[in-house]
């Protein structure tokens, strides 16, 4: 077993643990990395009844075949332990906090055989957390997508960009607009500050 | 004390809140509320510019954007802006506002005598004058920028903070007046997502200046106050007011710039000044007013001669009296208005002078009933006063208007008040392509069909009457909210109120003067660019028959203002020149923006550190604390070298790149491009993009590819790994790694479907150690015990799975130095406690971090090449005397290019070394080579440097070149002329300089 003390992540220079606030105050905006996230990158061909069958009896879930849709834990039609994203016609993310199921292994066991990639990819991106009531406004400042509940509503996932970075939203099932930005971690640092100064008009707090 | 020229009552102004400005020096006082114009005519200070090009005296125009006049600078240092409109600019405590274009003072301005030696300076004259010899333009501009300037540039970089942000709605209903406020209430009611924009502070648009007006019963501005209370209850609905709709664009892409703080004294330090919005609108209603017109008339630009409208406005909306004693000249009925409303606020009105032969119309005849003055089918012929007018030459028109009676009446006044009618305000409509027609019974440019989702409604669609306004605005609102797909959920019914037009009208564009046209007496068209009717006609006289040319020839319409004064007047000259219909004149383009915007909010933050991505790898902060110097490679920050105390670049990389040769040195090369490719195919499709056989690769190994571009020419290398039977990781330059990955998946998706390969991006999936030197198998030996790295378990080119510092890790065996080397691979949140460690157990071999520098190096030592360094497009592997990698068997991505029969040129650059005579001279990177030095400076050229260093392992200089024929000149002598008149020789040898037989490598 690895050291755990020995993993740093993205923002760890920007040391958020220290600024988190018990109380948060009236700030408009709440920011945290979600570090560690496992993200299992799958590739497959949908229409595929095996592909789609080898996929749920691993993650306990159908793949959401609706574009830009998420399924997630503790969700009626979910799996138990990953959130699955619909990133393209033929691509997911998996994204689970728990360190122990070796999700990629058993979904390249059952795969073996079948044109489908498995691939880690959570150790490349860092995860920032943004929400509050105005995470709407403050993600529009730096992306095109409308993120109005009409369009982009909770349960809505997407890849685009945000400011200068290529990224994935995720938007939670939550009352108040919940966010998860997946960046590239060497983007991290630039698009927490970046997120940070556009929030600053709302006032900005680090939430635990 | 209040200011002599305010009303003790009335106006939307708090006389509870004085407000302290200068204005050219000067402490002034104002009230909340107030505008800089407002707040000036309130001192009585009228005059407050010189024109562009006469330097004649101006004063307050208008009561708004359409200001062409009264362009202020307003702030200090780095906080100025220039060209801004008083009429916009809101009063705020220690406002610090000035003149422009005038100096030293805009009381005595010096540059006057350009308006005595107008006869000489017409239009085009820059273009007649200046021409020739072209060689002195530079100066000619110089002078001509300036004596005739606009304001002047801030002085430092601007302190403030500008905000932008994308947004969307169903209807943006841009125009807050009685029109967009109906469009808003039927849009917001509907459930629609709507964004209403107002330039003005508060919401009213016209109602504001016409407080008698009536809306379903009750007061116009209590039916304001009712609609904008019931805007903001409603969540669906966003009001943005002091945002300017500056820009229609493609798709219903609007710009808009909102201005959050400049009318703040203390601004929050958390705001922006400005913010853009760049928004996508489904439905747009356009809702932009109209602008009163003036009459081009005998010197029609002293200070005090306003339009009628602006008139009523400081009365009725600031509780200004813009004069005590004035002239009201008009064409139509609905000046009277402004007539009756100063007579009310006590401004005497000396005459209505009206051109119409007989003045008729409801508020005409209200004016008779209040024993005004009318002098109808007259014209003010001459106007007299220097810094303001002072009194008008009033003269009968003979009947078709063409020419004035010769002896006219001599009245005295301090305020001339002009409606020439109005015009739509178009702009955004045209904007969007939208067609423009024109309107015989109101002379005016009207909005004929959208080009896109769009709708105009109110004065801007030509419904002059507040009724027609309500209703217009209404449906439009309805209408919108349904186009975008909004079931209505409540049904309503217009607002209403009385319809009254401006007409009936008389339209007489250029009113005779006392003396011809362009001999005494200006008659103006454009005040701002101070274009006359004479600069018209003698553009026309001189074969300008377009109205674009005729615009630039003159410059009307231009400028900050973008005609919105002028350019009917000018068109309609035009067309009574020629003789024949308005329309067919045509109308210049409207061009955003409406009004000028601030360059800050482009920018926004991308500025300073947020620019662009500075791309971080996993142990950027150690590189930090050990004192690296970086570089930029892509958006990548990469240490360049890590200089001790007292050390200069040249030693540092001396010493960094002896270590590797000696002992030890160790590298961050996370930022390398990384591509996970599986698939049963994937061994086939890397046959495919690479130029040597990849079938045969056993899993365990790695081998170097080239990859071409259609063109044959060399676009990337790297390593690329079998991990698996249908497993591959292919390694990409750091820079090139996105469009690695693009040309790949392109060839993937459009060439070859039918491989079943996929590609995923892993560079950042893997913090990467680099250890080389003959010392790198005793380090990893020590920091791993489940890989065996004897040379024959371990062999170069191949990889292992194993633990190294506790860390699961993937262990390359390959080399870019040319030296024993190992690139450790671990999970990226690994990689800083991966490097502490190599760092740590290093320390007994003097373990030395390097960087790119002297990578280059120690690559280029053994001749390796640098993708995009060496190569440039232009070249091919065989240009390289790279023919080992290019397989003569198979196909390949670039293959069929390279035989074409120019790749068979004896002459085509090739890669070769050179040796500089005197070892410690190094050649300039890029340096030019020749073979005989002529005694002029063109030279027949044959090659040039693509990489050079002083090796300390070779000892002596070092460089690489792309010469012509290069492999057939070894040892032969070439010269590089440097631009100090010195020449280097040099001669030309093998490009591996170090090693040659790779030994060390191999070890």
């Amino acid at each position: 077993m690895v050291e755990a003390y020995l993993r740093q992540s993205p923002l760890s220079q920007l040391a958020l643990p220290s600024r988190a606030a018990e109380e948060t105050g009236d700030a408009g905006v709440l920011m945290a990395e979600r570090p560690f996230r496992r993200i299992v990158n799958l590739r497959g061909d949908p229409k595929s009844e095996a592909f789609q069958n080898a996929a749920k009896s691993v993650l306990g879930a159908e793949l959401p075949l609706t574009p830009n849709s998420t399924t997630s834990p503790n969700t009626a039609a979910a799996s138990k332990d990953a959130s699955l994203l619909w990133l393209g016609p033929d691509e997911w993310w998996a994204i689970s906090e728990d360190e122990t199921p070796p999700l990629a292994d058993k979904l390249r066991d059952a795969l073996t055989g079948q044109h489908a990639a498995v691939t880690d990819v959570g150790e490349g991106y860092s995860c920032i957390a943004v929400s509050g009531p105005n995470a709407i406004d403050t993600l529009a400042k730096g992306c095109t997508l409308d993120f109005h509940d009409s369009v982009f509503a909770p349960g809505s996932c997407a890849q685009s960009d945000m400011a200068k970075a290529a990224v994935v939203f995720r938007r939670l099932e939550d009352e108040t607009p919940s966010f998860e930005i997946y960046v590239r971690s060497s983007f991290a640092e630039y698009l927490w500050r970046w997120i940070e100064d556009a929030a600053g008009e709302y006032g900005v707090a680090v939430s635990a | 004390m209040p200011a002599r020229f305010r009303l003790t009552e009335g106006g939307r102004i708090d006389r509870s809140k004085p407000i302290s400005f200068t204005f050219n020096g000067k402490v002034y006082q104002g009230f909340e509320g107030d505008t800089l114009a407002s707040a000036l005519l309130a001192n009585g200070v009228h005059l407050v510019g010189r024109s562009f090009k006469y330097h004649r005296p101006r004063g307050i125009m208008s009561a708004g954007a359409e200001e062409a006049n009264a362009l202020i600078q307003v702030g200090e240092g780095a906080r100025t802006d220039p060209n801004l409109r008083a009429t916009q600019i809101e009063l705020v405590d220690g406002l610090k506002a000035s003149s422009q274009n005038c100096w030293p003072s805009v009381e005595f301005d010096v540059s006057i005598v350009n308006n005595l030696a107008s006869r000489l300076i017409p239009s085009g004259f820059y273009y007649k004058t200046f021409m020739w010899p072209a060689s002195l333009w530079m100066t000619y501009e110089k002078i001509i920028r300036n004596a005739a300037g606009l304001g002047k540039a801030p002085e430092g970089p601007d302190p403030d903070k500008y905000d932008k942000t994308f947004a969307h709605c169903d209807v943006l209903v841009t125009g807050a007046g009685p029109t967009g406020l109906a469009a808003a209430l039927s849009a917001g009611r509907s459930g629609a997502r709507v964004i209403l924009s107002e330039q003005d502070a508060t919401l009213g648009g016209s109602l504001l200046s016409e407080p008698d007006q009536q809306i379903d019963g009750q007061p116009a501005l209590e039916w304001v106050a009712a609609a904008r209370a019931e805007l903001e209850g409603l969540d669906n609905v966003r009001i943005l007011t002091r945002t300017q709709t500056y820009g229609y664009f493609d798709h219903n892409f609007i710009g808009l710039m909102e201005n959050l703080t400049d009318h703040l004294k203390d601004k929050p330090a958390n705001l922006p000044r400005h913010r853009l919005w760049k928004l996508r609108a489904k439905q747009v209603v356009i809702a932009t007013g109209a602008i009163e017109r003036p009459l081009v008339f005998s010197d029609n630009d002293r200070p005090g001669i306003m339009l009628a409208s602006a008139c009523r406005t400081y009365v009725n909306r600031y509780g200004v009296k813009p004069g005590s004693k004035a002239v009201v000249f008009t064409n139509n009925d609905g000046a009277y208005a402004a007539a009756l409303d100063m007579h009310k606020a006590g401004i005497h009105i000396a005459a209505v002078v009206d051109l119409r032969a007989y003045a008729e119309g409801p508020l005409t005849e209200k004016a008779r009933d209040a024993g005004l003055r009318i002098l109808d089918g007259h014209a003010i012929t001459a106007t007299a006063g220097d810094k303001r007018v002072k009194a008008v030459q009033v003269t009968r028109l003979s009947d078709d208007g063409e020419s004035a009676k010769a002896v006219g009446e001599h009245i005295e006044c301090d305020l001339v008040a002009v409606s020439g009618g109005w015009n739509p305000t178009v702009h955004l409509h045209s904007q969007s392509r939208g067609k423009i027609l024109f309107d015989e019974a109101h002379a005016c440019f009207v909005p004929g069909d959208s080009a896109q989702a769009s709708s105009t409604a109110g004065a801007c669609n030509g419904s002059f009457g507040l009724g027609a306004c309500l209703s217009e605005g209404y449906d439009a609102g309805l209408a919108a909210a349904k186009a975008a797909g909004i079931k209505s959920r409540k049904k309503g019914s217009a607002p209403q109120a009385e319809d009254r037009d401006f007409l009936p009208a008389r339209w007489l564009w250029l009113v005779p003067g006392d003396k011809p046209l362009g001999h005494g007496g200006k008659h103006f068209v454009d005040v701002q660019n101070d274009v006359t009717a004479a600069d018209l006609h003698l553009a026309l006289r001189e074969g300008y028959r377009s109205i674009e040319h005729v615009k630039r020839y003159t410059t009307t319409g231009m400028g900050t203002d973008q005609g919105k004064t002028s350019n009917v007047n000018a068109i309609a000259i035009v067309s009574q020149y020629f003789g024949c219909p308005i329309p067919d004149v045509g109308v210049t383009t409207f061009r955003p923006p409406y009004t000028p915007v601030t360059f800050g909010v482009f920018a926004g933050r991308d500025t300073g550190d947020l620019l662009d991505p500075a791309r971080k790898t996993p142990m950027h902060a150690l590189h930090e604390q050990a004192g690296a110097a970086f570089e930029d490679v892509g958006q990548w920050k990469r240490p360049w070298y890590f200089p001790h105390e007292g050390e200069d670049m040249h030693a540092a990389v001396n010493r960094e790149v002896r270590a590797c040769r000696d002992s030890l040195g160790v590298m961050d090369a996370s930022t390398l491009g990384k591509i996970d490719i599986q698939g049963k195919d994937a061994a086939e499709f890397l046959n495919r993009v690479y130029t040597n056989a990849w079938l045969k690769l056993k899993v365990g190994s790695c081998r170097y590819g080239l990859m071409l571009g259609e063109n044959g020419m060399v676009m990337d290398d790297g390593v690329t790994s079998r991990l698996g039977e249908n497993h591959f990781l292919m390694t990409t330059t750091s820079g090139n790694a996105a469009p690695v990955l693009a040309h790949l998946e392109e060839y993937l998706q459009t060439e070859w479907p039918e491989l079943e390969v996929y590609l995923t991006s892993v560079t950042e999936q893997f913090a990467t150690v680099s250890i080389a030197g003959p010392n790198a198998r005793k380090l990893l030996a020590e920091l791993t015990d489940d890989i065996d790295l004897s040379a024959d378990a371990f062999p170069f080119m191949t990889w292992r799975n194993g633990t190294v510092a506790g860390i699961p890790a993937r262990v390359f065996r390959i080399s870019f130095t040319g030296d024993l080397s190992y690139e450790i691979n671990v999970p990226a949140s690994y990689g800083a406690a991966l490097w502490q460690a190599v760092m740590t157990t290093g320390e007994k071999y003097a373990i030395t971090p390097y960087g790119t520098e002297a990578m280059h190096v120690l690559r280029a030592e053994k001749g390796f090449i640098i993708v995009g360094q060496d190569t440039d497009g232009s070249v091919t592997p065989i240009d390289l005397g790279m023919d080992w990698i290019v397989s003569k068997t198979k196909d390949f991505v670039g293959r069929r290019s390279l035989y074409r029969s120019d790749m068979d040129k004896p002459d085509r650059k090739q890669l070769v070394g050179l040796l500089t005579d005197s070892p410690d001279t190094v050649l300039p990177e890029g340096a030019q080579l020749v073979e005989k030095i002529e005694s002029g400076p063109t030279m027949a050229m044959v090659g040039h440097v693509t990489s050079s260093y002083h090796s300390p392992n070779c000892e002596r200089s070092i460089a690489m070149a792309l010469i012509k024929g290069g492999r057939a000149r070894m040892g032969q002598k070439l010269y590089s002329p440097q631009a100090d008149g010195k020449v280097i020789t040099c001669s030309v040898s093998d490009v591996v300089f170090y090693d040659k037989e790779g030994e060390r490598t191999r070890g």
